[in-house]
């Protein structure tokens, strides 16, 4: 049976820090982080963590697809927000996927975006099921002055694999689990800490890498010049030539790592790069992926003629271009909760969930579930039991409908100085939903003067507030005008 | 359609504290400065009255649940008390409460009262509090009440394809008409006048709103008490008796919200409302045969687009109206003559009492002379609580005799 990937997406966040802005801010603290000052930093904006990319990456690789096929989910990431509640559940739930499904956490290494997609794909090989995702995002964050904050970046990645359809056919992978720490982050840390760079660098990455290549090329009867591409990640830049050099890899072969575009994106960076090869790959391109951290995956994939009818979606690229400078560190410092700062008393209110609500209304929450009137065709949203059209008012004829993946268009629309956010003003407004339906909601990823009466949005899923008290994020979708992209 | 309420009440008195920052008094002194004005004009007793209604809407920092507070306050003598919510037009409910009671032939003499103690909130603006329940705390914004109306602002001028500066326009007129009015009037809040100009540069709270198009937030309490016209006759001989015409209340059905049909620049619950009141008192022609409004101005734009739904503006023609001076208190249709909600400000609970209290006043000329309205003619009262998409409007309407 053939099995792989039938559908990928990459998501980078809008907002970019240039690198240099970050040292001109923290240089005289640390001067050595010049050494990684080129390029842009992708930054999730105030309401966005790991969870949301992942869905945000999910509902672009579902396009076209059914949600509801989906038999496994899986999602990797070392920046969960929830310890014990299953996260991968509240992306499933946004993606529409279904509740009787397989789902799971990946965690504790960035390796863990290679071992979510390595289950998805035994999954479906075992025949447990014909559909999987597997979907990784990390959001890290570095102390601030250090090479981490330099480097890291945020977004995620989500792939679909499945045995019809395939693009890009499964060959098989290779492993390896060393407990070789050269950073870690124990339970109670919100910041990374590593040993020595040289030690990183060399007994780190120019062992594991290659030997996870040799490895791979060997028990598959392979050499490194059989891969179109060979996608590993490794943010030092000498470390990166020196690899290519010594295996052999030759320039044409080796992905861009998109150090210069987003930074080092941890659990979604193989399935990431992956996602970008794809784009322009072609039948019979073999593709190698590594992924780093205590060991490594490798994993071998063919790309099938099926690639051909996958060209005018390209996913990735689109993310890199839809770019918004973040012209302030001390804004990004504010959202990540590194620099406390005053949002006033509107911002402290109780912010208690009550989870027997949230349950009763979870699919309306999640996906945006709607109903549709059988009697007059009426789409609504909220859903509701009595049409809401006043000339119908048929009671219990609704048929569920979902929402988060049509369009929308703005009805009316303000922004607010006065409204507690970490990133005033809010913006918000009425929405139309395409087909019926309205809702007022929040605005994101924009700026008052993007928005006019009548122009269209698209929906995001997105962090609606934090209790901090009870150590709760809680997601609904916000709306974003739909922009042409250049 | 049941024949309403027309005639059937009389306003006997009518009370209403100073409105403002009143850090130094609980709601109890605000109550008790409304009722012995209320008191003294109705010329009764405590012990004559039979029932009371209490207006009030964020009960939390007010007065708290049921109707224990008001009659705990003024130590009513074991009457009926009932705590009337209902968002903005709470005060409106309470006067609402009273009549039907009194229409009903239930009770004689009774008193409906609002109060709000704003200013212990904290910070400026209301309070953040879930006011739709906690599902919409879930899908809502996390939004102010400047924000939810500068929304209609947008909407019209989407609508009429009216330009954003000519809204901006008006919209400051009308702030400064109510500074204007506001400044004669000694229980305001805010008194004094200031320039259009200041108005119009005035730094934004929701976009087009700047922090002048926004009512005041304030303590207050108003009052009334009411009774037949028979029994009204019997209190005052040989003077004007000011009755009750009409009194409608509206609520959104959701249409707005969740259908797609409400354009956003105006409020279907005010011009339903609107339509009951003319009705109830025989009015075919608002612009002509009312001559004052107190309407609910919690911002600017608001005032706008409710002329239009009142039917006294044509549709598109409220800006002109609002920038020609019509409703000017020299104008044709006197709006908001104490200085609205803008400047008297805007304690929820009692701000529909406090409107009827002008209206009350204006029509026995007890006003100086300028600060009347030239020609009142009827009065008419709106509130509107909640949001545009999801609220309540109540219109009343009083004349004499």
């Amino acid at each position: 049976m053939l099995v792989g990937i039938s559908s990928f997406a990459g998501y980078i966040p809008r907002y970019r820090i240039n690198r240099m802005q970050i040292f001109s801010a923290m240089g005289w603290l640390n001067p050595a982080i010049i050494m990684n000052a080129a390029g842009d930093k992708a930054v999730a904006n105030y309401d966005e963590d790991s969870i949301t990319m992942a869905v945000a990456a999910g509902m672009k690789c579902m396009q076209g697809f059914n949600p509801a096929d989906i038999e496994a989910l899986y999602f990797a990431s070392t920046t969960a927000p929830y310890r014990e509640r299953q996260n991968a559940n509240i992306i499933s739930g946004a993606l529409a996927a279904g509740e009787t499904i397989r789902t799971a956490d990946f965690s504790g290494s960035v390796k863990s975006g290679t071992a979510a997609l390595l289950s998805a794909i035994e999954f479906v090989a075992s025949g447990s099921g014909r559909n999987a995702m597997a979907c990784a995002s990390d959001c890290r964050i570095g102390k601030v002055g250090s090479v981490q904050e330099m480097v890291f970046g945020d977004g995620g990645a989500a792939l679909l694999i499945s045995c019809e359809n395939v693009l890009a056919e499964f060959k098989g992978a290779f492993s390896m689990a060393c407990d070789f720490v050269d950073h870690l982050r124990g339970e109670n840390s919100k910041y990374d800490r590593q040993w020595e760079e040289r030690w990183i660098r060399d007994m780190g990455y120019d062992r594991f890498i290659p030997q996870a290549i040799q490895g791979l090329c060997d028990k598959y009867s392979l050499q490194i010049a059989d891969f179109k591409k060979v996608i590993y990640p490794c943010y030092y830049g000498g470390a990166r030539k020196n690899i290519n050099r010594r295996l052999k890899i030759d320039s044409e072969q080796v992905q861009d790592d998109l150090m210069m575009d987003a930074g080092d994106t941890g659990s979604a960076h193989p399935l990431l790069m992956l996602a970008a090869s794809l784009e322009d790959a072609s039948p019979g391109d073999k593709i190698a992926v590594i992924s780093y951290g205590n060991g490594c995956d490798a994993l071998y994939f063919e790309v099938t003629g099926e690639i051909e009818n996958y060209k005018n979606r390209l996913r990735v690229t689109d993310s890199i271009r839809n770019r918004q400078d973040l012209d302030n560190f001390q804004k990004y410092l504010a959202w990540r909760e590194m620099l406390p700062v005053e949002i006033g008393m509107r911002g402290e209110e109780e912010r208690l969930t009550r989870w027997s609500l949230v349950w009763r209304n979870r699919k309306a929450i999640s996906s945006m579930q709607g109903t549709k009137c059988l009697a007059c065709g009426t789409q609504q949203y909220p859903p509701q039991r009595v049409c809401v059209n006043p000339e119908c008012g048929a009671i219990d004829q609704m048929v569920p409908i979902i929402l988060s993946g049509k369009t929308g268009k703005i009805v009316s629309f303000t922004s607010d100085m006065l409204a507690a956010t970490l990133n005033p003003p809010a913006i918000y407004g009425n929405i139309d939903f395409e087909g019926g339906g309205r809702l007022m909601m929040d605005f994101t990823d924009c700026v008052l003067e993007d928005l006019k009466v009548g122009i269209k949005v698209n929906f995001s899923f997105r962090i609606k507030y934090v209790d901090p008290k009870r150590d709760t994020t809680f997601y609904f979708w916000k709306a974003v005008p739909a922009k042409e992209v250049s | 359609m049941a024949a309403g309420i027309r005639d059937k009440v009389a306003v006997l008195g009518m009370g209403c504290s100073v409105f403002g920052e009143r850090w130094e008094d609980d709601s109890s002194d605000l109550l008790i400065e409304a009722f012995l004005e209320c008191l003294d004009d109705a010329g009764i007793e405590k012990k004559d009255i039979q029932a009371a209604w209490i207006g009030n809407h964020i009960d939390e920092i007010s007065i708290g649940k049921g109707g224990c507070y008001l009659a705990n306050a003024l130590h009513l003598p074991l009457i009926p008390v009932t705590r009337v919510e209902n968002f903005c037009a709470s005060g409106t409910e309470a006067f609402r409460g009273a009549c039907y009671a009194v229409a009903s032939g239930a009770y004689d003499i009774v008193l409906a009262a609002g109060v709000e103690k704003l200013k212990d909130v904290g910070y400026g603006g209301l309070p953040d509090s879930p006011i739709f329940g906690q599902l919409s705390r879930l899908l809502s914004p996390n939004a102010t009440a400047p924000g939810m109306f500068a929304q209609l602002a947008t909407a019209y001028s989407a609508k009429h394809d009216i330009p954003m500066e000519k809204i901006k326009q008006a919209i400051t007129h009308i702030s400064w008409k109510s500074h204007q009015n506001g400044a004669k009037n000694p229980k305001a809040h805010l008194r004094k006048e200031i320039s259009e100009m200041q108005i119009a540069d005035s730094p934004f709270v929701a976009y087009p709103l700047g922090l002048f198009d926004c009512c005041g937030v304030s303590d207050g309490s108003a009052m009334a008490i009411v009774t037949t016209p028979e029994i009204a006759a019997n209190f005052k001989p040989n003077q004007s008796l000011v009755k009750v015409k009409a009194l409608q209340i509206s609520v959104s059905s959701g249409e707005e919200l969740s259908y797609n049909q409400w354009d956003g620049s105006g409020l279907l619950t005010t011009r339903q409302a609107a339509k009951l009141a003319y009705k109830e008192a025989g009015i075919k022609n608002p612009r002509e045969e009312i001559g004052m409004i107190e309407v609910h101005d919690c911002f600017s734009i608001t005032e706008m687009v409710t002329m239009e739904d009142l039917q006294i503006s044509p549709p598109g023609q409220a800006p002109d109206d609002i920038i020609d001076g019509f409703y000017d208190l020299d104008g044709q249709v006197a709006s908001q003559p104490d200085g609205g909600l803008k400047c008297f400000g805007h304690p929820i609970g009692a701000s529909g009492l406090r409107m009827l209290y002008e209206i009350y006043n204006q029509l026995l000329r007890r006003w100086p002379e300028d600060r009347l309205v030239k020609d009142p003619k009827l009065g008419l009262t709106h509130n509107l609580g909640g949001v545009p998409s999801q609220n309540v409007a109540s219109i009343c309407i009083l004349g004499l005799d």
